[in-house]
């Protein structure tokens, strides 16, 4: 027998398992539904426990921000690689011939796209929950947020990957996701308290500190994620 | 009976090689030292209690777990980049390996896009065909009985025409139909030359089609034939080991 097929580029097999995860993921929606809940009552609560000032939300109002998106990341990361532990859907795509990294890669796309999504809803909420119009900063917010999201999804995706095959996994990924994830959150919390300011300013140096991190966590993933999926 | 140790592979080289291959989980050894060679064109009747290897062994050949000592070669795909080895391999794990969220078609595509397969979607269908599921394309897994699954199972196994095919108790949970159409799909992929690894713990159809039997215990080969009276009888044996274990447990 001939087996059949041709290689298939890490591009495009990243691809397939990221189209492969928004499927999965829009047909029940379970993930996304809990994650943005969870988002808007960790805000709401802030919001009622410190009634913040005006004032209070231009100074403390990026790390709120980001404590409720670290606290949704773990939440919404973990299930990337143990629900495909009960069919051993992992191990059928591991099996295939492609660049292992193709199926982190395909989960960190995935999982960055989810947590965008999240801060669509999150933005918004924040916004009128503390009285504070992000629409003037919101080209640089962007930034800001795209950059410290995709270090989140770059960890989180790593660790989830080492998390799932340890008994106490649920435990697992947030003791190593938190700590790990400092540098993303005291970065990105520095240039969202900047954009915040009056008048809005854009620290450069937490700009650099957040685009290092991602390129040294992104890169030490590709050249050791084949090992994260070996048993 | 005494283990009869390797067998040496015909021309061509052994389509799979174990050598002193040991795998250890902590302090358990799963598998250990082992040595085999699986020709091209066998059926391996692989046989023992839970716990003897059977998954591990399936697994190291599926290249899905690494020897903690030792090696696994493929002399026959020597040629062969580890991605055109991986090509060569179909297994039917003790799990599914599907997507219950996806339908039939949508999982069987997946797999397709994966193996580089062209027009994945057309391919999927037509897999869906033959273990006549054509039907129940646009279906989720999740509403899938057991047999369904298990057929389902065998033509994502087989979507890239894999020369080695293995087998984690695909018989498992399959009512007597099940089993003879498994059976039958099995025959046929031995006519096409395809070598088949298959782990199971009863006898029957399926099993009668080995032409080898490898007995395991605590990770080692307690025998190794394929002359057809040692085979009958480890199989057998086995067979009558594992209703003795599980008629003990309870």
């Amino acid at each position: 027998m001939t087996p059949a097929g041709s290689n298939v580029g890490l591009t495009r097999a990243t691809f397939s398992v990221f189209s492969k995860e928004l499927r999965a993921e829009f047909r029940s929606f379970e993930l996304l539904t809990s994650t943005i809940v969870f988002v808007l009552i960790v805000v709401f609560v802030f919001s009622f426990a410190f009634s913040p000032t005006h004032e209070d939300t231009r100074r403390f109002g990026a790390g709120f921000i980001w404590i409720a998106l670290l606290f949704a990341g773990s939440l919404m990361l973990q299930p990337s690689f143990s629900r495909e532990r009960p069919n051993d859907t992992l191990g059928a795509m591991v099996l295939a011939p492609i660049d292992p990294f193709a199926i982190i890669a395909g989960k960190m796309l995935a999982n960055f796209f989810f947590l965008v999504l999240v801060e669509a809803v999150l933005l918004p909420a924040f916004s009128v929950l503390y009285d504070v119009s992000l629409l003037p900063v919101i080209g640089p917010l962007a930034g800001v947020m795209f950059l410290g999201t995709f270090g989140i999804a770059v960890v989180g995706t790593v660790f989830a990957a080492i998390s799932a095959q340890a008994r106490m996994r649920e435990l697992l990924l947030p003791l190593l996701l938190l700590p790990a994830l400092v540098p993303v959150l005291i970065a990105s919390a520095g240039a969202t308290a900047g954009l915040l300011a009056d008048p809005p300013d854009l620290p450069r140096t937490w700009i650099f500190v957040l685009i290092g991190f991602d390129v040294v966590f992104l890169t030490a993933a590709w050249l050791f994620g084949g090992y994260l999926l070996e048993e | 009976m005494a283990a009869t140790g390797p067998h040496s592979a015909p021309e061509g080289g052994a389509v799979v090689s174990f050598r002193n291959a040991e795998k250890r989980y902590g302090p358990h050894i799963a598998l250990r030292r082992l040595s085999l060679d699986i020709a091209r064109g066998e059926f391996v009747a692989l046989l023992g209690p839970n716990g003897s290897g059977k998954t591990t062994l399936l697994r190291m050949a599926a290249t899905l777990v690494r020897p903690t000592s030792g090696a696994v070669a493929f002399p026959a795909y020597s040629r062969d980049d580890a991605a055109s080895i991986k090509r060569r391999i179909g297994m039917i794990g003790h799990f599914t390996m599907l997507y219950d969220e996806l339908t039939a078609a949508e999982n069987l595509a997946f797999f397709a896009q994966l193996y580089g397969l062209d027009e994945p979607r057309r391919r999927a269908a037509a897999s869906l065909e033959p273990v006549g599921l054509a039907t129940r394309a646009n279906d989720l897994v999740r509403t899938f009985s057991r047999g369904m699954r298990q057929r389902l199972a065998l033509a994502r196994a087989l979507l890239a025409s894999p020369s080695l095919l293995l087998l984690d108790e695909p018989a498992t949970g399959l009512d007597r139909e099940g089993v003879a159409w498994l059976a039958a799909a099995l025959a046929q992929l031995r006519a096409d030359g395809a070598t088949i690894i298959m782990s199971s713990h009863e006898q029957g159809e399926v099993l009668s089609l080995a032409t080898r039997a490898i007995a395991l215990r605590s990770g080692a080969v307690l025998d190794d034939s394929n002359s057809p009276g040692d085979l009958r009888t480890i199989i057998e044996r086995e067979a009558a080991s594992s209703v003795n274990m599980w008629s003990a447990s309870r």
